[in-house]
């Protein structure tokens, strides 16, 4: 039996859908990019040009709903399935564009710069519990018009995984599907086997900028998949109560969809999110409020009722270092999230809301990611008899159990061995180890990894390429060469 | 009289403390039918509410929707005494004007627009330009008031150049240190406002505030 959480009774579901869509009528949606607009109004949608609002009737919605997608693949590097988009399956990934990195000896949140990402990139890539790389910090080391396409630059080079990844601007995502398509042998073989996602975000309330449909567009002509992440922020941006919030996202993600639908029926595209409620005493945006992770379970709820792809932003925090706040937020939000069947979950390694990444809270955040999944993996019935063939010889003596075949044939199914990381010596053991506490053990985890990290062996045509096209557009952003890469002679 | 004079200026305290701009309007609009400076208004009645609050909010025991919503009671009752003061020729006495926008090309504006709240409540007069504000008329509308400080938000990692380009606009204008820049937003470090020769950033608000103050020199 695998355990299921739903906050939502079906009722609730479809009063949410119905008044999102009542929402997409009045106010109408604010669609601040010309083609969309005209997208929209070539369907029958009602356009005010003047003040860029359309209004969207329900018939246009579920035409949408009828052609997008209920689950795609992203594939590794060498063209394996990896993450399953639709349905109940869970993935994590790393938080992403952040601008800080913690470091670990000073606990300064420093600037990011390729180094930090690279270091980030290495230990995501060595823990299994991250499915998928995501472009997780800006590196500042590079000029602005290369911010995005930089960043992928990077995990293309460290990494094998699938990446969720989004662009800046409507120029760079052209930039970086081309990055993709030299790895995937072409812009066919990207569509067809799609490594990354690329996040693309309204603005709250109910506003498709001129960059977000913009990129709804591009992705939806290029076939490689979209990922709405749309973050209201309840209390601010949207209504302060939570289900207010969900069902302006709704209203967001539908009108999204139909964008992105009609710009090219049938390709990929999520519902997904980064909303939180808003912090009344620090006007900040809480990822580790309870009420954040209920928003994002419920959200998941709606859009899986519609049979669509599920992300979520889930597993951060707002504390500053790795410490208990750190750990209980974290760990309550991936929780959360696996229990709701979310498909992608980023937001792991994050501090200061979505501001700093840390390698060393990667590593803590993995051990929560394998609790989540063991709890999701459910009471597993294992046996003929639940209990009663096990008491044969054991004349009431506790420890016999251990002396049973059956015991270890099963003792790794039943029990998810944690990591180093997590604690469960005796004080012994624990002071004789040298008294350390969770992040001083995050710390020498993340040492370890970066001592055995290997890069990919990729095609050495293929990176070529890849740098050369990164260089060619370095140089048209003033800079002479790239930043010099540990374990990379650059061309 | 003179006990009924007390009861209005707690009223109106009391206004601003609820949040209700109709109350404060009224009580604005009582203070002028009964010839009460409207000065005095301002600073005996309401002001004294919008501190209370604010020393609330600082201790953590009132929250943001109060905050908003006192600024709000506060922002309609001046305006309502405001052509009573114009026509005696007075004027508040503020800690120094203020322009606020968010970049061209940004439409984020929760953080600045608490910028401003928090800003007004603690004595400044804030002129809020609002979103995706081209830097000529930033410029423009802080000269137009003879502003001290700009305060520019950006949330959006491309758009936070555009801070760096009024910054230098008004240098080229030689307009500094006369107007000085406060920079704010998400992607906004300290690095990146000594880059960009900001003359200062905070994470939050009440950072603002405490900026605002030191930049005016009524730290």
């Amino acid at each position: 039996m695998k355990p299921k959480l739903s906050l939502l009774d079906q009722a609730l579901v479809s009063r949410i859908i119905e008044e999102a869509c009542q929402l997409l009528l009045k106010p109408g949606i604010k669609v601040q990019n010309a083609e969309a607009r005209k997208l929209l109004a070539d369907v029958g949608a009602q356009v005010d040009e003047e003040n860029m609002v359309v209004r969207i009737p329900e018939q246009i919605v579920h035409k949408a709903l009828e052609t997008v997608p209920h689950e795609f693949k992203l594939y590794d590097y060498e063209g394996n399935p990896k993450v399953q988009y639709g349905g109940d399956a869970v993935h994590f990934d790393p938080g992403s564009s952040g601008i800080s990195v913690l470091l670990p000896d000073t606990l300064e949140h420093k600037t990011a710069e390729s180094e930090d990402l690279i270091r980030v990139l290495k230990v995501a890539e060595s823990l299994p519990q991250y499915d998928a790389q995501s472009t997780a910090v800006v590196c500042h080391d590079v000029p602005k018009d290369l911010h995005d396409l930089y960043r992928l630059y990077l995990v293309m080079l460290y990494s094998k995984k699938p990446i969720v990844t989004g662009a800046f601007s409507n120029t760079t995502v052209h930039h970086m599907l081309d990055m993709l398509a030299i790895f995937s042998g072409g812009r066919d073989a990207l569509r067809t086997k799609p490594r990354a996602v690329f996040d693309v975000c309204p603005s709250p309330p109910l506003i498709w900028s001129n960059f977000g449909a913009g990129q709804l567009i591009v992705l939806a002509r290029a076939g490689v998949p979209a990922e709405i992440v749309s973050m209201p922020l309840a209390g601010a941006a949207s209504p302060v109560t939570l289900l207010g919030s969900v069902t302006q996202h709704a209203a967001e993600c539908l009108s999204g969809i139909v964008i992105h639908q009609l710009a090219h029926a049938g390709s990929p595209i999520v519902w997904g999110g980064a909303p939180a409620i808003f912090d009344m005493r620090k006007g900040g945006t809480p990822f580790g409020a309870i009420e954040t992770a209920m928003i994002d379970s419920s959200y998941a709820q709606v859009g899986k009722h519609l049979g669509l792809p599920t992300h979520a932003y889930l597993g951060a925090t707002e504390a500053k270092v790795l410490d208990t706040q750190a750990g209980l937020e974290s760990g309550m939000g991936v929780l959360v999230g696996a229990l709701s069947g979310i498909n992608m979950i980023s937001g792991s390694g994050m501090l200061d809301s979505l501001l700093c990444q840390s390698p060393e809270k990667l590593v803590t955040d993995a051990e929560g990611i394998a609790m989540a999944k063991r709890m999701i993996d459910g009471m597993k019935v294992q046996t003929e008899m639940l209990a009663t063939g096990f008491y044969e010889g054991v004349n009431f003596k506790g420890g016999d159990f251990l002396k049973q075949k059956i015991t270890m044939q099963l003792f790794r199914e039943e029990q998810h061995m944690p990591g180093k990381v997590i604690d469960r010596d005796s004080m012994r053991g624990w002071r004789e180890s040298g008294s350390m506490d969770t992040f001083a053990r995050a710390r020498i985890r993340v040492k370890e990894i970066l001592a055995s990290y290997q890069r990919p062996e990729l095609d050495p045509i293929h990176e070529a390429d890849l740098r050369t096209f990164v260089l060619d557009l370095a140089h048209q952003a003033g800079l002479d060469k790239l930043p010099s890469l540990e374990e990379i002679q650059l061309v | 009289m003179s006990e009924d004079i007390e009861k209005l200026y707690k009223d109106m305290a009391q206004s601003i403390i609820d949040g209700d701009s109709d109350i404060s309007v009224e009580l604005a609009q009582k203070a002028i039918a009964i010839n009460m400076p409207p000065l005095d208004a301002i600073t005996k009645g309401f002001v004294v509410g919008v501190n209370y609050i604010g020393d609330q909010f600082g201790l953590g025991e009132a929250f943001l929707p109060e905050l908003v919503m006192a600024g709000e009671a506060m922002k309609a009752a001046v305006a309502t005494l405001e052509p009573e003061l114009l026509k005696l020729g007075e004027a508040r006495e503020t800690m120094g004007r203020v322009v606020l926008a968010t970049v061209e090309g940004d439409i984020h504006e929760i953080g600045k627009t608490l910028v401003g709240t928090m800003l007004s409540a603690s004595g400044f007069e804030v002129t809020d330009l609002g979103v995706d504000q081209p830097a000529e008329k930033i410029i423009g509308k802080a000269l137009e008031i003879n502003a001290s400080i700009i305060g520019l938000s950006a949330l959006l990692t491309t758009t936070m150049v555009r801070q760096r380009e009024l910054i230098e606009e008004l240098d080229k204008e030689n307009l500094r240190p006369r107007i000085k820049v406060m920079v704010g937003g998400a992607p906004i470090t300290r690095d990146w406002a000594t880059k960009i020769k900001a003359d200062g950033t905070s994470e939050d608000a009440v950072g603002a505030v405490k900026l605002a103050k030191e930049l005016v020199g009524k730290a």
